[in-house]
């Protein structure tokens, strides 16, 4: 099987540790992992900001690069999301028929990684040890968009030595909303603020999810209240052993 | 010419409240500060949120409950036009009279005149966005006509002369104490005060406005109501309820008002069997609310002996042109949006400026009234899906108010940012040049200290003033893959 | 161009080619099983309850008798009672008034209570409708009165809101109750008795 890596911007420019841990749990799994190299993003900053014109070329770019794989896995539900929920959006704008095709092509081979795991890989346990307090938060992409489920909690029920714990009103968006977090900082904070004392409540060392961008909010107010708490993408923890 | 056939017809400014003074950031920055505010906010949306996921989860074919929801409204949607006639023929029919009015101002001024018509000087009124929506108590107000708002929670804000701040629960943000506070001080003024030694425990406080309002109903001439449903094929109105202050207003005085969006139309009576079990569970969280008043025309010997139906459009042909939006329209105010947004739960309703507030008020408002008057509430979302999940009649929220980003970037987008963003996608555009973008990124890591960034300059000050960064590491994902796994 | 036109041509204008749109239907229709049945009259026993609703069940024989013992029970000295109620039904020991003439609002608010019969009752939802038919009155006298009797007979309940939807009438004037009066508006807290009657109670009249 030809699995593609979708590393996403985020992850390639501010955590390529995600993009490593990925790489590693897909090959100690026995795929032929590809990172096609032409790939830059999936265009959801530019859609969710109102530039849905400019996001086009990048859906275009994103539908030829992936072309041809039996799978493309991602470790993010949010981006994921966009390629399954926008891009079919945007190709109709375009009123290229080809192009919708491609993406349409594109879409329903693309996994988030939790997804790829359980529902194409099959197994929960991926053989990974990681003996910390964790606490998993669901994203909303993950929850509402992908309806991931528990995939990801049965992955890290799986996990040797983990300790996982419940995080309360896990299900409530921890603020991050892309550039709302820019336009609606205030907002954004008050909702960061809920979040982080969730994560405190649970005493965990380790506060996990399946996206980089919501751990990147989440552990910037963790960091900025001091907290030792870390944030760990969940792919990190199904990588190590 | 007629305006349909250039512009849609929105909404007109100076009339009604479907705008806010302030930006929707900055009345969010004023609500935040709110201390008070958020915790009765957060109180009350936790208390229904929890009554309502229970009742929805014992009904088990919700989904199909929800998705014949959907479907009725874009039924009627599709031909709205043949469904108002008929509703108009059966109305008429059974003794009513219909007024169509184009918006507010012409809607205001069709309830003025039939008042005035009465004799009367003062109205009953029912609960009703739609009279909120075009500001019919202020427009009745300089007409010399007194409105008198009889639900609790209109009449709390009304005594308070505030603002509704929630479509279902206009007093959602005055906790109890405020609540005595308001009766105790504003009740005499108007009419019949508030008991002594008035205490803030809610069965008092209801009895407080029994009290009040008895007088008013049993003497009112003239009432004035919304309405939840309207059933073409038959002409039956339906207003769903809690108190028994609508029964009053519809039953007791002699002449009745109802104004309604034109939307609020659906084509079969068997229609109501869905939507009577969707909208109480969705909105008070309730098996069935207390009473539900269901009539069709004027019934001799049995309530009012004039009933006029005002038909209002007030921007919603113009919503009802944009299919990717005109979903907004099925809309049945059930409110459940409001009560799961982590948006609206720390801001509560006035921040959105609008009567329709929360998830459904930032998809409604500005397609009501263009969205070039509201271009800040379709960023008033996280897109965090929640309101999609709980809306009764499966409005995609999310992926509407990502389109109207795109209409209020069209229409008025700030400058820096339109070039911000093409620059980003030009360079996304082209890998080679993304490669080393993204390495020259890394020159990020300068600005560090202890590991995290801690400031940046606006507009990423936005950012770091409440949060961190980390720092960009050494090498980007695709450089080590290089390096590990071969040439590029 | 007058507004019906104008608004009629935007809307026209809004959606060229009105299309037809299925509507699906995969949810629990009218005619589930169950009308009058045991389990359906415990179900909306147990709603009504859940509203703060008083139910008494009674046989066919007993219902003139404990129609008097609920109303002097609950300290009823005046009650009205709509045109076309069972005379064997109508109480003893309590004044009964009736609604002919027309009793003015003010003339019904002086009353201590209304008795009445109803339309169809929905268990799920611990609805009881009236429609203004035999017994039950024009939509004041249910209204306006402090306390509210209704008599239910077992054949009446249905199980479910397309059950009642697909006997009633639409074109006569109609009241869904689900209990006493509440509000929610204090804090999202329901509190039973506001403008409508403070008091229900059913009497459930079994076979």
């Amino acid at each position: 099987m030809r699995v593609a890596l979708f590393i996403t911007c985020l992850v390639d420019a501010m955590y390529p540790r995600v993009g490593q841990a990925t790489v590693q749990l897909l090959e100690r799994l026995g795929y032929d992992v590809d990172v096609p190299l032409r790939q830059t993003c999936c265009g959801q900053m530019h859609t969710n900001t109102g530039y849905a014109d400019q996001a086009v070329p990048l859906v275009r770019q994103h539908a030829d690069v992936f072309a041809g794989y039996d799978a493309i896995v991602a470790p993010s539900a949010s981006c994921v999301g966009s390629v399954r929920h926008q891009h079919a959006a945007l190709a109709a704008r375009s009123g290229d028929d080809g192009l919708r095709r491609a993406a349409a092509a594109v879409a329903e081979r693309t996994y988030e990684l939790s997804e790829f795991l359980v529902n194409v890989h099959g197994s929960v346990d991926v053989g990974a040890y990681y003996p910390h307090r964790v606490t998993y938060h669901p994203t909303c992409h993950s929850l509402r968009l992908l309806r991931v489920g528990d995939r990801p909690l049965r992955l890290l029920h799986a996990v040797r030595g983990l300790d996982l714990v419940d995080l309360p009103d896990a299900d409530v968006c921890c603020g991050f909303g892309g550039t709302f977090a820019l336009k609606n900082a205030d907002v954004s904070a008050a909702m960061l603020a809920d979040k982080t004392a969730s994560v405190l409540s649970t005493g965990a060392a380790v506060c996990t999810a399946g996206d980089s961008s919501c751990l990147m909010h989440i552990g910037g107010g963790l960091s900025r209240d001091g907290a030792s708490v870390r944030t760990v993408h969940l792919a990190e923890i199904l990588a190590s052993t | 010419m007629t305006a349909f056939l250039g512009m849609p017809a929105r909404a007109p400014r100076g009339v009604g409240q479907l705008r806010g003074d302030l930006p929707f950031p900055a009345a969010a920055r004023e609500a935040l500060g709110n201390a008070q505010l958020r915790s009765n906010l957060g109180r009350a949306t936790a208390t229904i949120r929890a009554k309502r996921a229970a009742v929805v989860d014992e009904v088990p074919d919700w989904a199909g409950l929800r998705a014949a929801g959907a479907a009725i409204k874009d039924a009627v949607l599709a031909d709205l036009g043949s469904h108002l006639i008929r509703l108009e023929e059966q109305v008429v029919a059974h003794g009513g009279r219909v007024h169509w009015a184009r918006d507010a101002n012409e809607a205001n001024r069709i309830v003025t005149d039939l008042v005035r018509a009465t004799g009367e000087r003062d109205v009953v009124k029912v609960k009703s966005m739609t009279t909120q929506e075009i500001g019919l108590n202020e427009a009745l107000a300089e007409a010399g006509i007194s409105a008198w708002e009889t639900d609790l929670a209109e009449l709390i804000v009304q005594l308070a002369d505030d603002r509704p701040s929630h479509i279902l629960v206009p007093a959602i943000h005055r906790n109890r104490t405020e609540i005595r506070d308001i009766f105790r001080r504003e009740m005499g003024r108007v009419g019949v005060p508030a008991p002594p030694h008035l205490s803030e425990d809610p069965h008092e406080l209801a009895e407080a406005a029994r009290l009040h309002l008895r007088a008013r109903f049993l003497t009112a001439r003239v009432a004035i109501s919304g309405a939840n449903f309207a059933v073409a094929e038959t002409g039956t109105l339906a207003v769903v309820e809690s108190e028994g202050n609508g029964r009053m207003c519809l039953t007791l005085p002699e002449t009745l008002i109802t104004v309604m969006g034109i939307e609020k139309v659906v084509p079969t009576w068997r229609d109501l069997e869905v939507y009577l079990q969707l909208l109480p569970r969705s909105s008070t969280g309730e098996r069935m609310n207390p009473y539900t008043s269901m009539w069709t025309g004027v019934h001799p010997g049995d309530g009012p002996l004039e009933f006029h139906l005002v038909l209002l459009d007030n921007g919603r042909s113009a919503t009802l042109a944009d299919p990717h939006g005109r979903a907004a329209l099925r809309c049945i105010r059930c409110s459940a949006c409001l009560n799961v947004c982590p948006v609206y739960e720390r801001v509560g309703g006035h921040a959105y400026g609008s009567v329709y507030p929360g998830p459904i008020g930032a998809v409604l408002s500005p397609q009501l009234t263009g969205a070039k008057d509201n271009p800040s509430l379709p960023f008033a979302s996280s897109l965090c899906g929640a309101c999609y999940d709980v809306c009764p009649v499966a409005i995609d929220i999310p992926t509407m108010l990502v389109h109207l980003r795109s209409e209020v970037v069209a229409a008025s987008g700030p400058k820096p940012e339109r070039a911000a963003m093409a620059g980003v996608s030009w360079v996304m555009r082209r890998p080679r040049l993304y490669t080393v973008a993204l390495r020259l990124s890394r020159v990020a890591r300068l600005f560090g200290r202890r590991g995290a960034i801690r400031r940046l300059p606006p507009p990423l000050s936005a950012w770091t003033r409440t949060r961190d960064l980390p720092l960009p590491p050494a090498e980007t994902f695709r450089d080590w893959w290089v390096r590990t796994h071969g040439s590029p | 161009m007058n507004a019906r036109e104008e608004i009629l041509a935007r809307i026209a204008a809004a959606v060229p080619r009105p299309v037809q749109v299925e509507i699906p239907r995969d949810y629990r229709a009218a005619g589930g099983e169950g009308r009058g049945s045991a389990d359906v009259l415990a179900l909306l026993e147990d709603r009504l309850v859940d509203y703060r609703a008083t139910v008494h069940r009674v046989g066919p024989d007993d219902v003139h008798s404990r129609i008097t013992a609920v109303l002097t029970g609950a300290g009823i000295g005046t009650v009205v009672l709509p045109a076309g109620f069972p005379a064997p039904w109508s109480p003893t020991a309590v004044r009964v008034v009736a609604d002919e003439p027309a009793l003015t609002p003010g003339a019904l608010a002086g009353l201590d209570g209304v008795l009445t019969t109803c339309r169809i009752a929905v268990a799920e939802t611990g609805t009881i409708v009236l429609d203004g038919g035999q017994g039950q009155g024009r939509r004041a006298l249910s209204l306006v009165p402090d306390f509210h009797l209704v008599v239910v007979r077992a054949e009446q309940v249905v199980a479910s809101v397309p059950d009642a939807v697909a006997e009633l009438d639409p074109v006569r004037a109609m009241t869904w109750i689900s209990g006493p009066s509440a509000t929610s508006d204090i804090e999202l807290q329901r509190v039973e008795g506001v403008h409508g009657p403070r008091r229900l109670h059913v009497l459930l009249v079994f076979p």
